[in-house]
């Protein structure tokens, strides 16, 4: 196997993972950033069609505390207070730091244009027109990248297990897809920026590869998750028809500037009913509608393809092609004119609040292991706002960059040894003899992730019950137990679709049965986690909750929220 | 189209299987007609029910964003993510300017990007 140094190494590169390795280089260290897909194309900073929150104050009168008030408003009570502080603060800072370095925000000269969006109390969010904000982030930070010497790009490079001495990272082992061989990295510091989950659930904004492996490679490395039962649902994804070349999070803006009507199947307005106020403006919040939606197709009242109907066809097409002209165009090759039909919308799996446990330096309880991106837990508690992913991803990535390239001044301990084990094991895991061999013969690592997929949406997802999260963490256990140890990916080396499918079903189980068990633990409703019979917050609850590994075994613990000292209406350090 | 009903129409892709050191083949599927799917739909489709081998890249699958997903379809250069499935089929090879990995896989990787050996 292949032995290959860096002093710092960063798994995904992400908006996260790219802000690291720029933040990490600066020390003259060696920096290697992977990806299992191409560098800043395979996970959701490049999918990203909206907005960045950030208070500049360029459109109104801001200030970070009035956004980290805003953040932690919508975190009920949750919020690790000291990361919603970091996110809030350096925001500013990251978002003209990008457009020194050519990202395009839309602007009036030197001042930003800066958008409202549900949540925020005053116009704090910027883009790139026209629903461009992902791609040109990731295209500035890849440019940025390649000017840097001290950075090695991998593409193509899956990274499968962390290589931990007494609780201390000294590399890891990875795929080469391409060439199809393994080969072992030893690192001084590794920062996991490999992003979120959401491709678990059957409906989700995801792209391929978002499927949890930041978090199974932290559980295994004996690091610790918190607050997994957090996924937030965006409640009005694209459903149907079939609409390809768009994130299917795109009807946000669209009901944002101009105003759009939620119908259900009998094409009656329905978020009224629910308490919320639908009529042309954009108000209702994000878990209502989601809830509504879902309570509707319950009751036999849902779309077609049990969603809801989303129109606007009380616009013209001069109306729709000036605020939208481009994306207007694209609809019509995929036959849709808005003018003449209403759209089906339902929820989706779109951002995971919780994530990996770190402290203010974006490090791990494991030594030299440290986190970015969205797969940190803590900066949003119950429930994001939107814009606020992007800069976390941002400053996050810049911190924990810093820190790796600094904190951990010892040379590794490189042990060969400890390496060639941790794949021995892995190795062992795939030639495992089926258990049950008749009995899965027909089942492959995409059915069973299919199966998973379902699962969690009809049981963790939007709609949460004690019974439902039971039967769920059954079958996950059963899944992961019985069934996956039967499975055996095609043979071959290079690009071995099969081989890849099995390692992301390795660790998208661990992450599933994570989540599942931690939203059985949590016996109440709070933000994006709704218990269809517990319907109430209640003040026990206001915790964080720990999920570690320990001797194989998943286990919860509840830990008090991290306040921040500082008076945020006088802005400033209250006095300890 | 994961969650789509039972369909009776099919429509038949013929696609390029092999790698640099095998024979090159076509291979037949038939895979279930939906209005609006995209090839890359298609090809999701015989990943997950009949063939998990077959090999091709892709990871947004709706934003067109990844720009991985490119491939010849019918002789001409598209994304498969973007081109539609037609109820007539369609024929699917690599691209022909890149080196060949494996089946519709050419090594696209800026070389920048690469693992030194
Ligand atoms: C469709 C969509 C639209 C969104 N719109 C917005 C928006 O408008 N505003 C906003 O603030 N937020 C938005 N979000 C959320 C935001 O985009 C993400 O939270 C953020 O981009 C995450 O950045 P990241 O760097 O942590 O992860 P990602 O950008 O997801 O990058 C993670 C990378 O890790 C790689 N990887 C995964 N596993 C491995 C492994 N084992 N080895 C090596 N590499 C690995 C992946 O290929 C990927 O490239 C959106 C999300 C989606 C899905
Ligand atoms: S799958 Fe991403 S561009 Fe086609």
């Amino acid at each position: 196997m292949k032995l290959i140094k860096t002093d710092v190494l960063i798994v995904g590169a992400g908006a996260a993972g790219m802000y690291a390795s720029i933040s990490a280089a600066k020390s003259n260290k060696k920096v290697m950033l992977c990806d299992k897909s191409l560098i800043s194309r395979g996970g959701a900073t490049v999918m990203a069609q909206m907005t960045v929150a950030a208070a500049l104050g360029h459109q109104e009168a801001d200030h970070w505390t009035h956004h980290l008030q805003d953040t932690i408003k919508s975190g009920q009570d949750l919020c690790n207070e000291k990361l919603s502080y970091l996110l809030c603060k350096n925001a500013p800072e990251k978002i003209r730091q990008m457009r020194d370095w050519k990202t395009n925000w839309a602007n009036d000269n030197a001042r930003i244009r800066q958008v409202l969006a549900p949540g925020h109390g005053v116009k704090r969010c910027c883009y790139v027109d026209f629903l461009n904000t992902g791609p040109a982030v990731a295209r500035t930070l890849r440019g940025e990248i390649a000017k840097l010497k001290n950075v090695t790009r991998v593409s193509g490079l899956t990274i499968i297990d962390l290589v931990v001495e007494k609780n201390r990272v000294i590399g890891a082992i990875g795929l080469n897809t391409e060439a199809g061989e393994y080969v072992s990295i030893g690192a001084n510091a590794i920062v996991l920026a490999a992003g979120g989950l959401t491709q678990l659930f059957a409906r989700n904004s995801a792209s391929k590869n978002m499927g949890g492996d930041s978090h199974a490679l932290a559980l295994r490395a004996g690091a610790n998750l918190m607050d997994m039962e957090f996924v937030q649902f965006f409640p009005i994804g694209h459903l149907a028809p079939r609409l390809v070349g768009m994130d299917p999070i795109m009807w946000d803006p669209f009901r944002y500037k101009l105003g759009g009507r939620l119908l259900n199947g009998h094409e009656e307005q329905f978020i009224e009913n629910y308490g919320g106020e639908d009529g042309d403006a954009y108000t209702v919040g994000r878990d209502l509608a989601a809830y509504a939606i879902l309570k509707e197709c319950e009751a036999g009242r849902g779309s077609p393809n049990g969603g809801a109907w989303l129109s606007f066809q009380h616009l013209s097409k001069a109306e729709l092609d000036e605020a939208f002209g481009p994306i207007i165009k694209k609809l019509s090759a995929n036959d849709i004119d808005l003018t003449k039909q209403a759209i089906e919308v339902a929820p989706i799996a779109h951002y995971h609040m919780g994530g990996i446990e770190v402290n203010d330096s974006m490090e791990t309880c494991v030594k030299g292991l440290f986190a970015a991106g969205e797969c940190v837990g803590g900066a949003n508690g119950a429930n994001r706002l939107s814009g606020n992913a992007i800069p976390e991803a941002f400053v996050f990535g810049e911190i924990a960059g810093a820190s790796a390239a600094n904190t951990i001044s010892e040379t590794p301990h490189l042990s060969p040894q400890l390496h060639q084990n941790v794949l021995s094991n892995l190795l062992i895991e795939l030639s495992r003899q089926p258990k049950q061999k008749s009995q899965f013969q027909t089942v492959t690592s995409r059915k069973l992730l299919f199966e998973l997929q379902k699962l969690m949406w009809e049981n963790v997802g939007v709609l949460r019950s004690k019974q439902g999260l039971k039967m769920a963490i059954n079958e996950i256990r059963r899944m992961k137990n019985d069934i996956f140890p039967n499975l055996k990916p095609a043979s071959g080396t290079v690009f071995n679709t099969s081989l890849m499918d099995w390692l992301d079903l390795r660790n998208s189980l661990l992450c599933a049965e994570a989540i599942c068990l931690a939203a059985n633990e949590r016996k109440e409703s709070r933000g994006a986690h709704q218990m269809e019979d517990i319907p109430f917050k209640s003040n026990k609850f206001t915790k964080n909750q720990i999920i570690s590994m320990i001797d194989g075994k998943l286990v919860s613990r509840w830990q008090d929220v991290q306040k921040l000292e500082f008076d945020l209406e006088r802005k400033r350090w209250a006095k300890v | 189209m994961k969650n789509n009903k039972q369909q009776n129409v099919f429509a038949e892709l013929n696609i390029f299987r092999g790698t640099n050191s095998t024979k090159p083949e076509f291979q037949t599927f038939k895979v279930p007609f939906q209005q609006g799917a995209s090839i890359l739909d298609a090809l999701i489709w015989i990943n997950d029910n009949v063939d998990e081998s077959l090999s091709f890249r892709y990871s947004c699958i709706n934003a067109n964003a990844c720009k991985e997903c490119m491939m010849i379809v019918d002789g001409q250069v598209e994304y498969a993510c973007l081109k539609k499935l037609q109820k007539s089929g369609s024929k699917l090879e690599p691209l022909p300017n890149k080196t060949l990995i494996k089946d519709l896989v050419t090594d696209i990787v800026p070389p920048k990007e690469k693992l030194l050996s």
